[in-house]
């Protein structure tokens, strides 16, 4: 009920809120094909509503192949074929129904290398949301600022949100990309490597936001650092590819502390331990 | 609880933008394909109106036949003085100009500083950027008379003439694209051959050269294609006299000078303007064919450095 | 062994100096043209000139009517190969597949290009003049113009999209953009300049040509500015050729002054263009 007399005002309400509490996927025997090459196989796992996720394993595994399953950019590589089941909240993302313009609202995501638009600040953060119709400059001006806030840029640019962004560091920059993708007010953020080219310091920023983060956002991170995933994440995935004949598939996913501590399987231990990969 | 779900719907999301991306899609594809549509259409239209030519003096008559008197009462419509003043204008601007233009290009890539290099392409530029009508005038002016002057002739309106004027505009052409082939031979090619102890022109001749020879061929065809289907500089500068010349100090009359000249003066429907229509058609041919050998030979060149 | 490292190092510097003097004489063929045309061009252009009719069978007077009428054709080209041309490099550089459709598209867009300007003429006449009936005019000039000068904006459409990294594209996908939505807020912007340049540097090329329009819209002498899209016009390159070769008596400064008017025109708005995208680079850096 409370919910119902909320749509009204819910253009401005929704907005000044933090509205999401995050998503829930369930694959399940998830495979992706590029051309003719199965690439990955058999990935069932469900990630946690508001939790940090890290898919980690050597390179070429598949990591960045299975996050774009999870907000269908997969679509948008001609050859790439996804099998199997994701379900989002229950709904099934591949489904009739499922617009993947409209999933990609509800899935943000990050990129490895800071993209920001050649526009400025302000106009990066602010195109999510135009692109779903919101035009009220007093609307627009608080998402922008609280996204900036919750991606921990806000302090550094608020005197100037008209500037280039591409005059911004790259820390900032991906610290940016962070606020754009914030300001769709997405349940679930994917982050490939975000701060793989970065260095320690913003790298250490990106951390700290991604804890302030997880309160209301699902988090899903593909990392090749061992002690990042290891500070980071609740939940581990570890994905293997044990050779190039056949399809990466999902070792194990479990805790992390326990999976860091106790892992399950000899080769997530050898991994881990920097033993191979 | 569906709570996430319902609280989304927060922003109007314009309905029909689906739809609108689906239309412009398209829209855009369509316009895409003008290329082919106007390709086809060209073709289509110059062999529509010349059905009255092939059907009353028909296509053999017109290639083989030497003399065009398209004006008399009984017209004679033979296509080879044309022709013949097409080919020597084009292969006499060939010859003067291939030569020199491969030189200046291999200059341009392999010798000159990065100073001298912008400044001469720049240079080079605003040459491909006179048009021919300009090139016509001043030709008029200063080579016409020189030619006169200097092969004795009682006037410098010539093949000859035509053929400087246009050694000069297609060499834009051929040196940019020369040097865009020669540009395009890797780095570690040079390299090699310095350290084995070439000196930088051994390098270029054994290796850079023969590595960018498709792409400088390619050059070369496209300033042809340039050359036959230039109008205006050799309707002023030949003198279009339509005999079959015997040397280069002759008049001639070209392809593009005669529809040029005459298509302004025809019958509307008439058979001399169909004929135009047909030796447009033959012209559209030619240069078709030599575009398209040239493309091949570009597409070959550009692949091989595609690892 | 010193023998043959003399003779390669005297090889090597014959050859620097005959390829330098080729460049050289190329280099300065062109310096010599435009030379001559500024040099004996300049008398000829005064305000007057720029702003009168033509008078006294062309012999005296300016050539304001002949500027009209090739700014009319320029326009109505723009009007007609902009659009086509960058939707037609959009669909190349952002939704074609590698197909055999694609690879004969872009081979019919360069081989567009090499289709002398003369069959574009005959072309014009065929479908504009006679078959849609729009007689000798600006419509039909224009529509001919058009067609030479879309192989040139398409290709220099496709070019400029193709240097915008597909990180951004990417990004915009990612936030729940369409394809077109991103295409038109963040892959045109930043493709601008260097679609603004090389359309510019197309229409500079179609300025000067004569061929295309000599049956398709010129008028020999008109005292009157063109009224309608229907009217006929002078234009600068078609009034060169008949100034050059069919009036006699005239006096040479106009006829020289005329072309100047024309390389002048073509060629700063080319080298602003240029100048500006250098500019417009410089700024943003990928
Ligand atoms: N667009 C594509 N077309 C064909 N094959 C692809 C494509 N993208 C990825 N692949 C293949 O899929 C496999 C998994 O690649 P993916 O990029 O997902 O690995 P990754 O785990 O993210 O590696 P990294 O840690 O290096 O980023 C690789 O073998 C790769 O070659
Ligand atoms: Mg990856």
């Amino acid at each position: 009920m409370a919910l119902a007399s909320e749509k009204k005002g819910a253009m401005v309400i929704g907005i000044h809120e933090n509205s999401s509490n995050g998503g829930e996927f369930e694959l399940r025997d998830v495979s992706v094909t590029y051309g003719s090459e199965l690439a990955v196989a058999g990935v069932s796992m469900d990630i946690e509503r508001c939790a940090v996720t890290a898919l980690i394993g050597p390179s070429g595994c598949g990591k960045s192949t299975l996050l774009r399953c999870l907000n269908r950019m997969n679509d948008e590589v001609s050859n790439a074929t996804v099998g199997g089941s994701i379900k989002l909240d229950g709904t099934d993302i591949y489904g009739k129904d499922m617009d993947p313009v409209e999933l990609r609202t509800r899935v943000g995501q990050v990129f490895q290398k800071p993209n920001p638009f050649p526009m400025t600040i302000y106009d990066n953060v602010a195109y999510g949301p135009r692109t779903q119709g919101l035009r009220q400059r007093g609307a627009l001006d608080d998402l922008v600022e609280r996204s900036l806030k919750r991606a921990a840029l806000w302090t550094e640019v608020k005197k100037d949100l008209k500037k280039h962004a591409f005059e911004l560091s790259g820390g900032q920059q991906q610290r940016l990309c962070i606020a754009r993708a914030l300001a769709t007010q997405p349940e679930v953020l994917l982050m490939d490597e975000p701060a793989s080219s970065l260095d320690p310091i913003s790298t250490q920023q990106i951390e700290d936001t991604i804890a302030e983060l997880k309160s209301s956002v699902t988090i899903v991170i593909v990392t090749h650092n061992m002690q990042q995933a290891a500070r980071i994440s609740d939940w581990t995935a570890f994905m293997l590819r044990e050779s190039m004949e056949e399809p990466a598939a999902l070792v194990e996913v479990g805790e992390t502390r326990s999976m860091f501590t106790n892992p399950g399987d000899k080769r997530t231990e050898a991994y881990i331990t920097g033993r191979f990969g | 609880m569906a709570r996430s779900s319902t609280t989304r719907r927060r922003i109007g999301r314009p309905v029909s933008s689906r739809a609108a991306d689906g239309a412009v899609r398209k829209l855009i594809t369509a316009n895409g394909l003008v290329a082919i549509l106007i390709l086809a259409a060209i073709f289509l239209f110059l062999a529509f109106n010349s059905q009255r030519a092939l059907q009353e003096v028909g296509i053999l008559t017109m290639l083989t036949g030497r003399e065009w008197y398209p004006t008399i009462g009984v017209p004679r419509f033979g296509f080879l003085p044309l022709m013949a003043g097409s080919m020597v204008v084009t292969l006499t601007a060939l010859v003067m100009s291939v030569p020199v233009s491969i030189a200046a290009a291999v200059f341009v890539s392999e010798f000159a500083t990065r100073r001298v290099k912008e400044i001469s392409k720049s240079i080079i530029e605003f040459m491909a950027a006179v048009p021919s009508v300009v090139y016509g005038f001043v030709g008029l002016a200063v080579v016409v008379p020189w030619v006169k002057e200097v092969f004795q002739l009682s006037s410098g309106l010539s093949a000859l003439s035509a053929a400087v004027v246009l050694a000069f505009m297609i060499a834009p052409t051929i040196v940019s694209i020369a040097e865009d082939a020669l540009h395009a031979v890797p780095n570690e090619l040079r390299q090699g051959s310095l350290a084995l102890g070439n000196t930088r022109w051994q390098t270029t001749y054994k290796v850079v050269l023969p590595s960018a020879s498709s792409g400088v061929l390619a050059g070369v065809m496209l300033g042809m294609g340039r050359a036959i289907g230039e109008t205006m500089a050799v309707l002023m500068l030949t003198g279009n006299a339509a005999i079959l010349p015997s040397s280069v100090f002759d008049s001639v009359r070209t392809i593009t000078g005669t529809i040029a000249a005459e298509m302004g003066n025809v019958v509307q429907g008439g058979l001399h303007q169909s004929v135009l229509f047909n030796l447009g058609l033959v012209l559209f041919t030619i240069t078709f064919i030599i575009n398209l050998v040239a493309d091949l030979v570009l597409e070959k060149q550009r692949k091989r450095w595609r690892r | 062994m010193r023998t043959r490292i003399r003779r390669a190092k005297a090889a090597q510097t014959a050859a620097m100096v005959l390829t330098g003097l080729a460049a050289a004489f190329i280099v300065a063929a062109a310096l010599y043209l435009l030379a001559i045309i500024v040099m004996r061009g300049l008398p000829g252009v005064s305000w007057e000139f720029l702003t009168q009719p033509p008078r006294g069978q062309m012999k005296e007077g300016g050539i304001f009517p002949v500027i009209v009428g090739t700014l009319a054709l320029t326009g109505l080209t723009a009007a007609v190969s902009l659009p086509v041309g960058i939707a037609a490099g959009i669909y190349l550089s952002e939704y074609a597949t590698r197909g055999r459709v694609t690879r004969i598209v872009r081979l019919a867009i360069s081989n567009m290009a090499g289709v002398p300007s003369i069959v574009y003429g005959l072309f014009g006449l065929a479908l504009f003049v006679n078959l849609m009936g729009f007689g000798k005019s600006i419509l039909a000039g224009g529509l001919t113009l058009a067609c030479l000068t879309l192989p040139v904006i398409i290709t220099a459409t496709e070019e400029a999209l193709r240097q915008i990294p597909s990180d951004l594209r990417q990004a915009s996908l990612a936030l729940g953009a369409t394809r077109w939505r991103t295409i038109y807020r963040v892959v045109l912007p930043a493709a601008a300049p260097g679609i603004v340049t090389g359309s510019i540097l197309g229409l500079s090329r179609a300025v000067g040509e004569t061929a295309p329009i000599l049956f398709t819209a010129v008028a020999y002498y008109k005292r009157q500015l063109p009224t309608s899209l229907l009217s006929d016009v002078m234009a600068l390159p078609y009034h060169i050729y008949i100034m050059a070769t069919q009036v006699t008596g005239r006096p040479d400064e106009i006829v020289w002054g005329t072309a100047l008017v024309l390389v002048a025109g073509v060629t700063l708005v080319s080298v602003a263009a240029a100048g500006w995208r250098s500019l417009q680079r410089r700024k943003v850096r990928w």
